[in-house]
């Protein structure tokens, strides 16, 4: 065979076409394949955010609920236990202006909230995962330490915690309790789970 | 058309072959007929021996299959199954756990080996990459084996690793989630690294293995004088320091075969665990997402990786000291590619090379053995200024090579290989 009578340019402009619209193609077919690797409906239905109703939760008390597989703790903290808790600093606590990213932007300061008298808080020890006790009051006994402030104190190894999730110094565990994502649907609904800008 | 001056059989089974298949031609250009330098020493065993983890990986890794169960339910009872109930169940499972921390360790001296003797430099540099590709491929399949058994350390180590993908800015998170494909790691990870660990990734390692043999056997193989065999030919244009690969380095191999199989059989026996490094301790206990282990440390063969992601502990340019610690652990492998063209020195082999090169090799080796005990111990202060100080080692070998290896004095390098 040879060259003459070809004609180059078609020949290039047909090759470039059908490179394009190939690779269109291909792009394509690849959509499924990477969507597929995305939480499926019944993972999505597993860890999807549930509501809790806290109409009931007196000031002083409470409440778990589980996401995820997970405790949740919500709070009513009462004006006393946020003077306590906002009183301490950091000769007692390990990083009490939450620079750890351990709770969503909405939810930093110091009593890491959306509301401060309610505290929403993933109940797991951030050392070895164990469930810490509630213990809110300063006379608490068995908490090992002068002075509590209220809060939580995990019977594993010892580490403590303030009302608003923030671990103290010397203790075993190294970051504040994490604060997992949530909205006030009412004023009386929490919904854990979903972020509030995205509501 | 076939090329009719292709390498034929005379006659018989193999004649008819040959019309109708590259055969013999095949066996001469890979084996008989490949010649390889005359001098190679006791570091050219690895590739062959990485060759046979290979080949025991995939043998033992099929029968293993067959016992399995991919989710989360059924995978530790069924590792469990294989130990004590399936016929030579255990055998099977230790020489493939066995055999992953030996392919890392033939791996890591072939690779040294590279190092010493310049294999990487022009004209092997593909020969180099695709090895490079093995070894990150080889990564993969070791880290996602390694959830399988679904113990606590396969949990854990999994979970440290996936968010190490959750520190890159913006996409982090969403990353993490995609390859988990849950919002924690779950029977689904399980099962979609069960696929990757025995379909996907075999497939691509021997693709890469192939593709590994046919370029060093384009180029030809170095030796430890880094000279070029191909220079100096006979009259029949074979090279004159160069000997058939087969029977002389295949029989030779046995030899190193033997003694391999006798250390991987000792260990299989008598320390199938490794002293805890081959086999983790934590991992004789079901994966339990609400119990964290007191100290996670990932397989030895990861941990100089692991020891440089720690050591960087403070923030710089307006980035997370998290995130500058993956960026530093994926240089830290990334720049291993490029090795080919920071090599600028006139020679080929640390045998010519002169004593910078030499202090340099020594002190990378050094810093990446240090490293490697860092990784597994908890961190302290001073371990961290240690593994500081060897990251700093380690990328010096990399970066600084381009100038020392050009500037320093070199000796003259022999005509014909030296038999040393």
């Amino acid at each position: 065979m040879t060259d003459s009578g070809v004609n180059k340019g078609r020949r290039r402009f047909l090759v470039g076409a059908t490179t394009v619209v190939g690779a269109i193609g291909a792009v394509g077919v690849a959509v499924p394949f990477v969507a597929s690797w995305q939480p499926s409906a019944r993972a999505r239905a597993a860890g999807a955010p549930i509501k809790a109703d806290i109409s009931k939760l007196e000031p002083g008390q409470r409440m778990i609920v589980e996401w995820r597989g997970r405790p949740i703790w919500i709070l009513n903290r009462t004006p006393e236990m946020i003077a306590r808790t906002e009183a301490l600093g950091a000769d007692r606590l390990a990083d009490p202006d939450s620079r750890e990213p351990q709770q969503p932007d909405y939810a930093d300061g110091p009593m890491r909230a959306i509301r401060p008298e309610i505290g929403v808080l993933i109940g797991i020890c951030t050392h070895l995962g164990c469930s810490p006790l509630f213990k809110p009051d300063p006379d608490a006994e068995g908490v090992g330490v002068a002075n509590w402030p209220g809060g939580f104190f995990c019977p594993c190894h010892g580490s403590r915690f303030d009302l608003a999730g923030r671990v103290f110094v010397n203790v075993p565990a190294p970051l504040n309790l994490e604060v997992p994502p949530y909205r006030f649907e009412s004023d009386d609904v929490i919904v854990v789970g979903e972020d509030e800008e995205t509501a | 058309m076939a090329d009719p001056n292709k390498p034929k059989a005379e006659r018989g089974v193999m004649r008819w072959v040959d019309d109708r298949f590259p055969a013999t031609q095949m066996w001469q250009e890979h084996l008989s007929r490949y010649y390889a330098p005359k001098n190679f020493n006791v570091w050219y065993f690895f590739g062959s021996l990485a060759l046979l983890v290979l080949v025991n990986q995939i043998l033992t890794g099929i029968w293993l299959t067959m016992s399995f169960n991919p989710s989360a339910e059924g995978a530790f009872a069924s590792v469990e199954y294989i130990m004590r109930d399936v016929e030579w169940g255990w055998l099977i499972r230790y020489m493939h756990s066995t055999g992953a921390s030996a392919f890392f360790i033939v791996v890591y001296l072939h690779m040294f080996r590279g190092l010493l003797y310049g294999s990487y430099r022009a004209p092997r540099e593909l020969v180099w990459i695709f090895g490079m590709a093995i070894y990150l491929a080889l990564m993969a399949e070791a880290f996602m084996g390694y959830l399988l058994p679904w113990g606590q350390m396969s949990y854990w180590g999994a979970q440290v690793i996936i968010s190490l993908f959750s520190a890159i800015p913006g996409i982090g998170p969403d990353l993490a989630q995609w390859i988990r494909g849950d919002y924690l790691i779950s029977g689904i990870t399980l099962n979609r690294f069960f696929a990757l660990h025995v379909v996907a990734l075999p497939i691509v390692i021997l693709a890469l293995v192939v593709l590994h043999i046919i370029a060093l056997h384009e180029v030809g193989s170095n030796n430890p004088d880094g000279i070029d065999i191909k220079a100096r030919k006979d009259e029949s244009g074979r090279p004159l320091d160069g000997i058939p690969f087969h029977p002389y380095y295949t029989v030779k191999d046995l030899v190193g075969v033997a003694v391999f199989l006798f250390v991987f059989c000792g260990v299989i026996f008598y320390f199938p665990e490794g002293g805890g490094y081959f086999l983790e301790k934590p991992n004789f206990e079901p994966a339990d997402p609400l119990k964290t282990p007191d100290h996670i440390a990932p397989v030895w063969y990861f941990t100089p990786f692991y020891a440089i992601l720690r050591a960087i502990t403070f923030s710089l340019f307006g980035l997370e000291a998290k995130f500058l610690g993956v960026l530093c652990m994926g240089a830290a492998i990334a720049v291993l590619f490029v090795l080919p063209w920071l090599d600028r020195s006139r020679v080929r082999s640390i045998r010519y090379k002169g004593w910078v090169s030499k202090l340099m090799l020594a002190l990378f080796a050094a810093s990446f053995v240090t490293l490697g005990v860092l990784g597994v111990l908890p961190p302290t202060t001073a371990r961290t200024a240690l593994a500081q100080l060897c990251t700093v080692i380690y990328f010096a070998f990399f970066l600084l090579m381009p100038f020392y290896s050009r500037w320093e004095k070199t000796k003259p390098v022999p005509e014909r290989v030296t038999g040393r």
